[in-house]
């Protein structure tokens, strides 16, 4: 059904379609409509689920955890402050292997206090165990949302999955959304170590260090074997409801000499970009990132490369520059923007191109 | 002690203390819950006195989960099982440090959204599996290794907290009085509903007595009125049968005191102002209990 939504109801949308048993969760700006939403689908009893308005997103992490241990299909939203005061429990979801989907909607941190737009939240969840997949559009959140169900309780994967969507600039704003009825797509829910009175283990128990030791390899290896999950279930999607979905999204990269790189609403803004550069004869191109965990292969030898970082690594750099560097050995020009909801132009982007100087790091609109 | 189950879910192969009260409680415990049971368990001597993976002493499925979170875990855990249409008895068992200071905002959280669930604090006034730091629980005058000199301040009255969001049951118990804790148990479990359940579990290395003497002292707080042992069904206060003997005439603190190293530097004006408290709570459960107030 073709209809308009914010990427909070499109995420919500999906969320009622994926039919999770538990919904716990704590309202926070901007993620707020996403569990008003759910909240209200549950008082129309269109989705038949369990919804646990908790005290705190410490606490809903938690409950989803307790309830995805008893075998269901689990669910929350968070954001920003909400995400870092649930961190522990980012870390005991993935370490206690259980598939529960959260949407993120990224934004700043305080002081001072800013609600906008910001991946540092996301980033700061970087080393928990968790899938991270950032999306640039109202249907991309729907959609990436359905197939994190599906990716997340693969049982080649087992671990769990966040969906990243930029607050405001992408919670807030409205846009075409087809929703689809899923059918299959994403079978019905089993976790084989689920809690069985019949068969009584003990879940999390101390460990001691080469057992442990096993368990980090075990979430390593899954998190390998998730880009293959990750690649079939696109690729599913893609034959099943037309629309395809890569590890990154590439726009006029093939023959590009310079590649701007980024993450979320920026990507989409830097395509525009790229249309003005092309006009201005420059062979530029955009790789926008979806996938930050498991973090993809990127083709990137031999080009100029411009990394927009909505984000930063005190006394380090940008982190998906960083990454970059480290992962490909390309050098790149590090653009710093977008920080706290900053305005990031398509000209902007394109001036960020036509000045690069690789090697270096910009921070947009500061004159040091 | 006939009624109760032969059954064990706790295996002798705890790594528990010598004399360890909270391990005797969990005993009976489990022996009121049955076999179609799941434990949450936060940070606490329990989860050591569990053992080490990949053994379990435990013979129900038992959840370890962060300092903070056990109520909220047990929460969703009750959710989910309920919607499967599992009847399965969950039951958060933690210790003072996780349900008065740490755990204190999951608590209130799952009693005030009315989470079908057990929750039971195993009190045994620190933080015993890190080696006795001072907790919210810990008596006035108790030396404990963050109290070098004696706490000065008073144990937090978590049960007023608990009774302030008006669930359908709570008591307290002592590990002194096995069959007085497993009935509570039962009757719990017969509830829908958050329940509490406060138990008194006195601790040989933290409290500083022998461990032969684990009953004796639980038995000690009793009879001082040290401890109270009543239950609070849908409001209405009872005063439970060893604590309905001891009110009538309560013996001194200071037996109970002497009885413990942890104690040995408290002020005879704390010990006095211990003596006053013990009063002042034991006349108060009392007007309750006859509708006074």
């Amino acid at each position: 059904m073709l209809t308009i939504a914010t990427g909070n109801k499109a995420v919500a949308a999906a969320v009622k379609e994926a039919k999770p048993a538990v919904v716990a969760a704590y309202p926070i700006t901007p993620q707020t409509e996403i569990i008003e939403q759910i909240a209200n689908y549950v008082a129309t009893k269109e989705l038949d689920t369990e919804y646990i308005p908790v005290e705190s997103e410490h606490s809903a992490m938690a409950a989803c955890i307790g309830a995805a241990a008893a075998g269901v299909r689990t669910f929350t939203a968070t954001s920003s402050h909400g995400l870092l005061y649930m961190h522990e429990m980012v870390h005991w979801a993935a370490g206690a292997r259980l598939p529960i989907v959260m949407a993120n909607v990224n934004r700043s941190l305080g002081p001072g206090w800013n609600i906008w737009a910001e991946h540092t939240d996301a980033f700061s969840q970087r080393d928990t165990g968790w899938l991270q997949v950032f999306v640039g559009t109202v249907q991309e959140a729907y959609d990436a949302t359905l197939m994190a169900f599906r990716i997340a309780e693969d049982e080649r994967v087992v671990l769990p999955v966040m969906v990243n969507l930029d607050g405001f600039s992408l919670s807030h704003i409205m846009q075409s959304l087809e929703t689809v009825e899923i059918g299959d797509f994403i079978p019905p829910h089993h976790l084989t170590h689920a809690l069985d009175v019949e068969n009584p283990m003990g879940y999390g128990p101390m460990t001691g260090p080469k057992d442990y030791f096993r368990f980090r390899w075990d979430i390593e290896r899954s998190m390998r074997d998730s880009r293959a999950v990750i690649e079939e279930t696109e690729a599913e999607f893609a034959a099943r409801f037309g629309r395809k979905y890569g590890p990154t999204e590439d726009y006029c990269c093939e023959d590009a000499e310079v590649v701007v790189v980024s993450m979320g609403t920026l990507g989409k803004e830097a395509e525009v970009a790229v249309d003005v550069l092309r006009k201005e004869g420059v062979k530029a191109g955009s790789m926008r990132l979806r996938w930050f965990r498991p973090f993809p292969d990127l083709d990137l030898k031999g080009r100029e490369v411009v990394v927009i970082d909505r984000d930063y690594s005190f006394g380090f750099g940008g982190v998906v520059a960083a990454s970059i560097r480290a992962k490909t050995g390309v050098e790149c020009y590090n653009v710093i923007a977008g920080l706290g909801g900053q305005e990031v132009t398509y000209d902007d982007i394109a001036e960020f191109v036509r000045t690069r100087r690789i090697g270096e790091e910009q921070w947009f609109g500061v004159s040091e | 002690m006939s009624e109760i189950p032969k059954e064990e879910y706790l295996k002798p192969c705890t790594a528990a203390c010598a004399g360890c009260s909270s391990s005797l409680c969990l005993r009976y415990v489990l022996k009121a819950a049955g076999p179609d049971t799941v434990l949450v368990i936060p940070a606490c001597c329990t989860s050591v006195i569990q053992g080490m993976y990949p053994n379990t002493a435990f013979n129900v499925p038992v959840y370890n989960i962060a300092f903070a979170a056990a109520a909220a875990c047990a929460s969703g855990m009750s959710r989910a099982f309920r919607s499967q249409g599992k009847k399965t008895n969950v039951i958060a068992y933690a210790g003072d440090g996780g349900t008065i200071d740490i755990g204190i905002q999951a608590l209130s959280g799952a009693l005030e959204r009315g989470t079908d669930f057990l929750y039971i604090c195993y009190d045994n006034e620190a933080y015993g599996n890190t080696g006795m730091q001072r907790s919210g629980a810990t008596p006035l005058g108790a030396l404990t290794t963050t109290t070098p000199v004696g706490k000065t301040e008073f144990k937090k009255d978590i049960d007023a907290i608990v009774a302030a969001h008006n669930p359908p049951y709570m008591a307290t118990a002592s590990s002194a009085y096995p069959l007085d804790l497993y009935k509570k148990v039962k009757k719990a479990l017969s509830i829908p509903g958050p329940k509490f359940i406060h138990i008194l579990a006195p601790c040989p290395p933290g409290w500083r007595y022998d461990s032969d003497r684990t009953i004796e002292i639980g038995k000690l707080a009793v009879k001082t009125g040290m401890w109270v042992l009543w239950e609070r069904e849908y409001g209405k206060l009872t005063v439970s049968g060893p604590s309905k003997t001891a009110m009538k005439k309560p013996q001194p603190i200071d037996e109970y005191i002497r009885a413990q190293g942890r104690f040995k530097a408290a002020t005879p004006a704390q010990i006095a102002e211990l003596q006053q408290a013990v009063e002042k709570n034991i006349e108060r459960i009392r007007k309750e209990e006859e509708g006074i107030c």
